[in-house]
């Protein structure tokens, strides 16, 4: 009640201040005209009225105290206080505020990162019913959906409400002033409908638009929409160019559509398929990704088994369309849709998210650890003011005071820190990381984060000034001059060894992840990636529609490249290693009666392609230019794949029928001519894969994406404008994309691992430090204290030898079982990153015995300075210094 | 221990003072406590003032701005039921002080 009423008067305080004014003015003037009454001249009657009344502007001050005393004056009183304090050891305020800001920052930008990713749900209704539909591999592992799959599969199932396919589309957009090249997607009808958005504008593609020659018709992105066509809204039933094609825009996406599915995409149009599925066209291809919307009520599990049920009477119906791919898949896999894009990024982020809670953790400990040592110097202080009259709550107030403003320091620090953390976060992720658009620095995290550090620092500051309201004036003050070191250094000791455990467990983690990595970059990838440039040419239009004319167009490109100066060779090839693509057929080996085996990676490459990348012939011959269209068909296949199929005999001379000829007994054989050296596609840490090279000439079909490499004399970037240019010297038309040198292609494709070493480096390198503190700060301030018994010592005849040693024990103990418990912590931790180790065991002895020399070198370090100074303490001036 | 102050006694007396009139301003209770006390008892008549507002912010008296009789404005204060119960637990503990006061000067 009355707090209430002196926080009001607080804020009136002008309007008080009439009010007292007022009101002992008019004291003063009763008063004068009692006396002027009493017969008192009027000059004496002001005298003696003032006289009785004292000094009114002393007593104006005491009056508005009173009617505002709850402490809120005095609150101002301890914030400048505290400020003075801190500002008085500012070693102590800004560590402790850096730590609290890389903590709590750190905390937030990580946990931010993660949450709309792990944690949040799709943005979609009933996201949890979405599924991410693949088919079996042999081997159990996913491979995208044929057309020939999805379509019977969405004619039969009974589980979903919709299903629908999807590939990437990168349309060329052509402008009257410029041409720009689009992300966008081909899906089929139902695609947005399985997803549950409508667009924001027009219509949603329906069963009609998606079949086979229909109409061009195109949705925009509400981003392309505005960006590009400046939000017209008559835009509806307009044409655009697209490609040397007319298209009709039917629709445009709202803003707030998130296409998890490709995030880049801006534009979208009917895939239009064949659905009579011939048994030779791109309708058997695996190259689709499928999502379906579960029916209410069926489970992930029943819609995986009736699909599973489903797929063997699809393989009966169209045996001839499945052998062209590889054979029959080995069943549906089923996933939620939010775990199967999380997939991949999972075990990253988890590990990061462990080791950012394990900062954490050494943040709280050390900030605990600072402010013991802070109060325990200050003890004397306390004591002092104690016996001045300070009651226990006063110094209470005054420490909470002092913590809230290191906490508030701290924060503000830690929010810059959450924010340019968060944006590193997304500049660094990994292009595979989901959902980039959906980061933002999440505040309830930070608060979080403020919270905990903030209650520690309350609690942890309520010690000295509770021990000092118990201890008595005389021990305190005395303490300045203890005669030896007590063993009251213990909880501060166990800090210290928590502190070294928890680095000692980030910087295993740290070591196994870096040791992968090296383990990673040693692999071989099967060519050499120095001095080679790549890029993807893709034809655009309809210049080219006959594959012969397209042919020509890569032949005279690739001729043009040849000539720049500085290039050493060059070929194409329709997949590029370590690029992200991977392209499987399946392959017919002679004599196992028309059955297909597993499907082999494809590279359909102009002669030149192998010789460029280096690829080691180990038998027979590579490809030359003879073997062109009508001439005999002829392949080279992996090592690997030899190994397999003719294990201990020669495979020159075998025969083979691949891709859309397998499983066809009408097709001619294609004879192998040539074994080569394995090729890492898809990433260094995956194991060899079969592959066949057949040349472009021979190949079904002309691709129209094909990826040039460039073996260069000197710098391969430099060589990239050059290269251009002869590409366009041929037809200025073609987009060229994808540039990049592939040793960028070889850091790209280990992104992920890039990525979480990174900030696992980070973290271990911030928790080494503030442990190293930790144990400075200790010893440091043990050492002060018993300078005395130092001195003595070295009275006595120690030797500056022996004091070092004395000091460096102390410290050296509390490494020493920090490090024992933090390589028992670091074992249970390394389960934790497993799925990210590659090459090295989870209780890699380097890596063990690294860390340990590492803390002890470092420990070391950290007690040798107080140590020195312990050593150099002069016995006269110790003493004297009683 | 009760609390026996000087500043317990000043409240004492204000409160008393309040308990027997309806309602008095700040110079009114010093002409009161000067009365009533024989001229034995003068304040200074400034101190009063954080005395009355500290007693107001814990509501044990409560204040008004009126005319006197003089015409002039003068901000009257009057005890509240928590007022009135704080002077009976006064009163009661100055007893005591001074029971205790008389006993030890009559022994010694």
């Amino acid at each position: 009640m009355s707090l209430v009423r002196r926080i009001a008067n607080l804020l009136i305080r002008s309007r008080i201040d009439r009010e007292i004014d007022e009101e002992l003015r008019s004291h003063l003037e009763m008063r004068v005209e009692d006396n002027c009454a009493a017969g008192m001249s009027r000059e004496e009657a002001r005298r003696d009225a003032l006289l009785r009344f004292g000094n009114p502007i002393v007593i104006k001050e005491e009056v508005a105290e009173a009617d505002a005393a709850l402490g809120l004056d005095s609150f101002g009183v301890d914030v400048r206080y505290a400020v003075r304090q801190l500002r008085r050891s500012p070693g102590f305020a800004w560590t402790s505020i850096a730590i609290l800001a890389l903590g709590i920052g750190a905390c937030t930008a990580i946990f931010s990162t993660i949450k709309p990713i792990l944690l949040d749900s799709l943005p979609y209704p009933h996201a949890k019913q979405i599924m991410m539909i693949w088919e079996m591999r042999g081997d159990g592992g996913p491979m995208g959906v044929s057309f020939g799959t999805f379509h019977g599969l969405a004619e039969r199932s009974q589980s979903f409400t919709a299903m629908a396919v999807m590939k990437p589309w990168q349309p060329t957009f052509v402008a009257t002033d410029r041409a720009e090249r689009f992300e966008g997607q081909r899906v089929s009808a139902n695609y947005f409908r399985t997803l549950g958005i409508s667009p924001l504008l027009g219509r949603d593609f329906n069963a009609s638009d998606d079949r086979f020659h229909g109409a061009n018709l195109v949705i925009l992105s509400e981003r392309l929409w505005r960006r590009r066509f400046a939000g017209d809204k008559a835009i509806v039933g307009q044409q655009v160019r697209l490609d040397d094609d007319s298209y009709t825009v039917v629709g445009v996406m709202p803003p707030q559509f998130e296409n998890v599915l490709a995030p880049s995409a801006e534009l979208w149009a009917p895939l239009q398929y064949d659905p009579s599925l011939p048994s030779d066209g791109r309708e058997w291809g695996h190259h689709l990704r499928m999502v379906g919307r579960l029916r209410p009520g069926i489970s992930r599990e029943q819609a995986r088994s009736e699909l599973d049920v489903i797929l063997p009477a699809l393989v009966q119906a169209n045996p001839k369309g499945y052998d062209s791919s590889g054979g029959a898949s080995a069943g549906m896999i089923v996933n939620e849709l939010q775990s199967d894009l999380t997939n991949s990024v999972r075990p990253a982020l988890l590990a990061v998210l462990g080791a950012v809670f394990l900062v954490l953790l050494i943040v709280c400990v050390n900030v605990t650890n600072l402010l013991l040592a802070r109060g325990a110097q200050r003890e004397a202080e306390f004591a002092m003011r104690t016996a001045l009259g300070a009651t226990q709550t006063r110094l209470i107030r005054q420490m909470v005071t002092e913590s809230l403003l290191l906490a508030s320091l701290g924060a503000v620090f830690g929010m810059a820190v959450a924010f340019t953390g968060v944006r590193a976060l997304i500049a660094l992720s990994p292009p595979a990381l989901p959902r980039v658009s959906a980061i933002r620095v999440d505040v309830t995290v930070f608060l979080f984060g403020l919270g905990i550090t903030t209650l520690i620092g309350v609690v942890v500051g309520l010690v000295p000034a509770w021990q000092a309201s118990r201890k008595d004036l005389h021990t305190a003050l005395r303490q300045n001059s203890r005669r030896t070191a007590g063993g009251r250094h213990w909880m501060r000791s166990i800090l210290v060894i928590a502190e070294v455990s928890l680095a000692a467990v980030l910087l295993v983690s740290t070591g196994l992840l870096l040791r992968s990595m090296q383990h990673l970059f040693s692999v071989d990838p099967g060519f050499d990636t120095s001095h080679l440039l790549t890029m993807q040419v893709q034809e655009s239009g309809h210049r080219f529609d006959k594959d012969a004319a397209r042919l020509q167009f890569f032949t005279e490109a690739l001729e043009q490249v040849r000539q720049v100066p500085g290039v050493l060779s060059a070929g194409f090839s329709t997949q590029l290693p370590l690029s992200g693509d991977a392209d499987t057929y399946g392959v017919e080996f002679e004599g196992k009666n028309n059955e297909v085996g597993d499907p082999a990676l494809r590279y359909a490459v102009t002669p030149g392609y192998i010789e460029a990348m280096h690829i080691p012939l180990r038998r027979g011959r590579l490809l030359s230019e003879h073997d062109e269209a009508g001439a005999p068909a002829v392949v080279l296949i992996s090592e690997s794949l030899a190994t397999r199929e003719f294990p201990g005999q020669d495979p020159i001379g075998r025969r083979v029928r691949v891709g859309p000829d397998a499983g066809h007994a009408d097709k001619p054989w294609a004879t192998i001519v040539g074994v080569v050296g394995n090729v890492k596609q898809e990433s260094l840490a995956m194991g060899d894969e079969d592959a066949f090279y057949i040349s472009t000439k021979q190949w079904a079909w002309a691709d129209s994406a094909q990826s040039l490499v460039v073996r260069t004399r000197g710098d391969a970037a430099a060589l990239a404008p050059a290269i251009r240019d002869a590409i366009w010297s041929v037809d200025k038309d073609q987009p060229i994309v994808r540039l990049a040198t592939m040793d960028n292609l070889l850091t790209a494709s280990e992104a992920e691992r890039h990525f979480v070493l990174l900030l696992f480096e980070a973290f271990a390198m911030l928790g080494l430090v503030l442990a190293a503190t930790g144990i400075y700060g200790l010893l440091a301030g043990s050492v002060s204290e018993r300078t005395r018994e130092i001195g003595v010592r070295a009275a006595l005849g120690a030797s500056r030898g022996s004091i070092l040693a004395l000091v460096i024990r102390q410290g050296m103990t509390l490494t020493v079982f920090g490090l024992f418990a933090g390589l028992l912590g670091a074992v249970a931790a390394s389960s934790g990153i497993a799925a990210l180790l590659f090459g090295v065991s989870r209780f890699d002895p380097v890596t063990y015995v690294g860390v340990t020399a590492l803390l002890i070198f470092v420990s070391g370090v950290a007690c040798f300075v107080p140590a020195r100074r312990a050593a150099s303490v002069n016995p006269v001036e110790a003493l004297r210094a009683e | 221990m009760a609390k026996n102050d000087l500043q317990g006694t000043l409240d004492l007396l204000v409160l008393k003072t309040l308990s027997q009139s309806r309602e008095l301003h700040g110079y009114g209770i010093v002409l009161h406590i000067q009365r009533a006390s024989d001229e034995l008892l003068r304040v200074e008549e400034g101190s009063l003032y954080p005395a009355l507002h500290r007693m107001e912010q814990s509501g044990w008296i409560s204040s008004e701005w009126a005319m006197t009789e003089t015409n002039r404005k003068a901000k009257y204060y009057k005890l509240t039921p928590a007022g009135r119960k704080q002077l009976q637990d006064a009163e009661k503990s100055f007893e005591q002080l001074v029971k205790g006061v008389r006993a030890m000067l009559r022994y010694a």
